[in-house]
């Protein structure tokens, strides 16, 4: 038993170079998938609010399928279907733009709690002061929108980083298809997988604790 | 193939999609309410073995607890099938994240619902029972709404470890005939009749079990 205890963690310490190097492109993919994810969600709450209900309504469908759908078969239908139509990524790059879009639909709901929680004496101001819709939401509404919701956001980057195992599924060797890999040669499953799972677990913990740490000093700033 | 020969795989799979939310739903669901209980009022053993479950499927992928369910488990002598594998996974991530909605449910029952008890001489265990779980339950309805969605997008998982839902069906079309296009369409928009299915559903049963409560709420 105690002979087994010592192989499994020199063969863990063997295995854990090829599996940092998995984990570099999970954070990769997660870092890439989470930068778009903030831009097209910003973009699909504008849209969402807009009075032009031909954009409106059809982003509301937009996010709602996006969310109600998995992200593995939105992965496989971004990496079968678009070289269909001509065009052909690398799988990290569909693996993020599949992240991207999925998370999307999330941070823009989290950007619309934000802008629904500016007053709306503050859009009157803008509007009394002449500002275009750009220059309102620009100057006005963003800058008070965009801090308090630095924590929800933050909850949903870790929720994208445990989601990145599937980008496995549409052959990115990120980490865990980086352990599948060792498992499959080896036969032994238990240790790379169980590496895994501890990586994750730190990792988002230490995330979790980054993102209350950060909830709680912006709510001391606002007291 | 026309989209008619399609849908008989898809249709069958979706079926054991259904299957599979409904059972770890279930299952999921005791879980969330024994470990939201047991965090609240269990003594610190209790308390820490909960906290530790609920962190740990947290905290981790649930691909990752798929695969280590399926394929390391048996290596220390736990062979379970794909279906079992995939059923005991989704539910006890469902637990551990419905966990935290039973537990904040629970807490947004008034103090006087709890003092009420007390004057009627009920212990602890039936106070729970009769009187605040079915008031928290109606509260906890919304979010575990969202759960059971996140719960039936997951299911996507376990075609991963070849159970034939929908997702696998799908995959095994796809290499047989290439028509990828119209294939995963069909899969997208069926689970996102499920989807539309399943908040109705929900919908409905808060408009249900909330009707007798508005008279003790509004104190």
């Amino acid at each position: 038993m105690e002979e087994q205890a010592v192989s499994n963690l020199a063969f863990a310490w063997e295995i854990l170079p090829f599996l940092l190097q998995g984990l570099q492109v999970t954070v990769l993919a997660t870092v890439l998938g989470f930068a778009l994810a903030l831009v097209l969600g910003l973009l699909i709450a504008v849209a969402r609010r807009s009075s032009v209900r031909l954009l409106s309504y059809p982003t509301a469908f937009v996010v709602e399928f996006l969310r109600s759908t998995p992200l593995l078969v939105q992965l496989y239908f971004l990496f079968y279907v678009l070289p269909n139509l001509g065009v052909s990524m690398s799988p990290l790059v569909t693996g993020v733009l599949g992240l991207g879009l999925h998370y999307a639909a999330y941070t823009s709901e989290v950007y619309r709690g934000g802008i629904d929680a500016v007053p709306r004496g503050q859009w009157e101001a803008a509007v009394a002061l002449n500002l275009n819709s750009m220059q309102t939401f620009r100057f006005i509404i963003l800058p008070q929108a965009i801090p308090p919701i630095i924590p929800a956001l933050g909850n949903r980057l870790v929720s994208m980083f445990k989601d990145t195992p599937l980008l496995s599924a549409i052959t990115v060797v990120e980490l865990l298809q980086a352990a599948k890999l060792i498992g499959a040669d080896t036969f032994l499953y238990l240790v790379p997988l169980t590496l895994v799972g501890i990586l994750f677990l730190v990792l988002s913990l230490v995330a979790a604790w980054g993102v209350r740490l950060l909830e709680t000093r912006m709510t001391l700033r606002r007291a | 193939m026309s989209l008619a020969e399609f849908m008989g795989p898809l249709l069958t799979g979706a079926l054991i999609t259904i299957q599979l939310t409904v059972m770890a739903a279930l299952f999921g669901g005791i879980l969330a309410i024994l470990a939201g209980v047991a965090k609240m009022y269990g003594n610190a053993a209790v308390r820490a073995f909960a906290s530790v479950y609920v962190e740990v499927f947290r905290g981790t992928s649930a691909l990752v607890q798929l695969f280590w369910f399926f394929f390391a488990l048996p290596l220390i002598g736990i062979q379970l099938t794909a279906m079992a594998a995939g059923v005991v996974v989704l539910a006890l991530n469902l637990g551990a994240y419905g966990a935290e909605v039973v537990r904040g449910a629970v807490k947004a029952v008034p103090k006087g619902q709890w003092e009420a008890c007390l004057a009627l001489n009920m212990t602890r265990v039936q106070a729970l029972r009769h009187v605040v779980l079915p008031q928290a339950l109606v509260a906890m309805l919304p979010p575990a709404s969202n759960l059971v969605i996140e719960l039936l997008k997951n299911t996507a998982l376990v075609s991963l470890i070849t159970i034939p839902e929908i997702t696998f069906q799908a995959q095994t079309l796809r290499a047989a005939t290439l028509q990828t296009t119209a294939i995963f369409s069909l899969v997208l928009l069926i689970y996102f009749l499920i989807a539309m299915v399943l908040v109705y559903g929900f919908r409905r049963l808060e408009a249900n079990l909330s009707q007798g409560l508005h008279l003790g709420r509004a104190h």
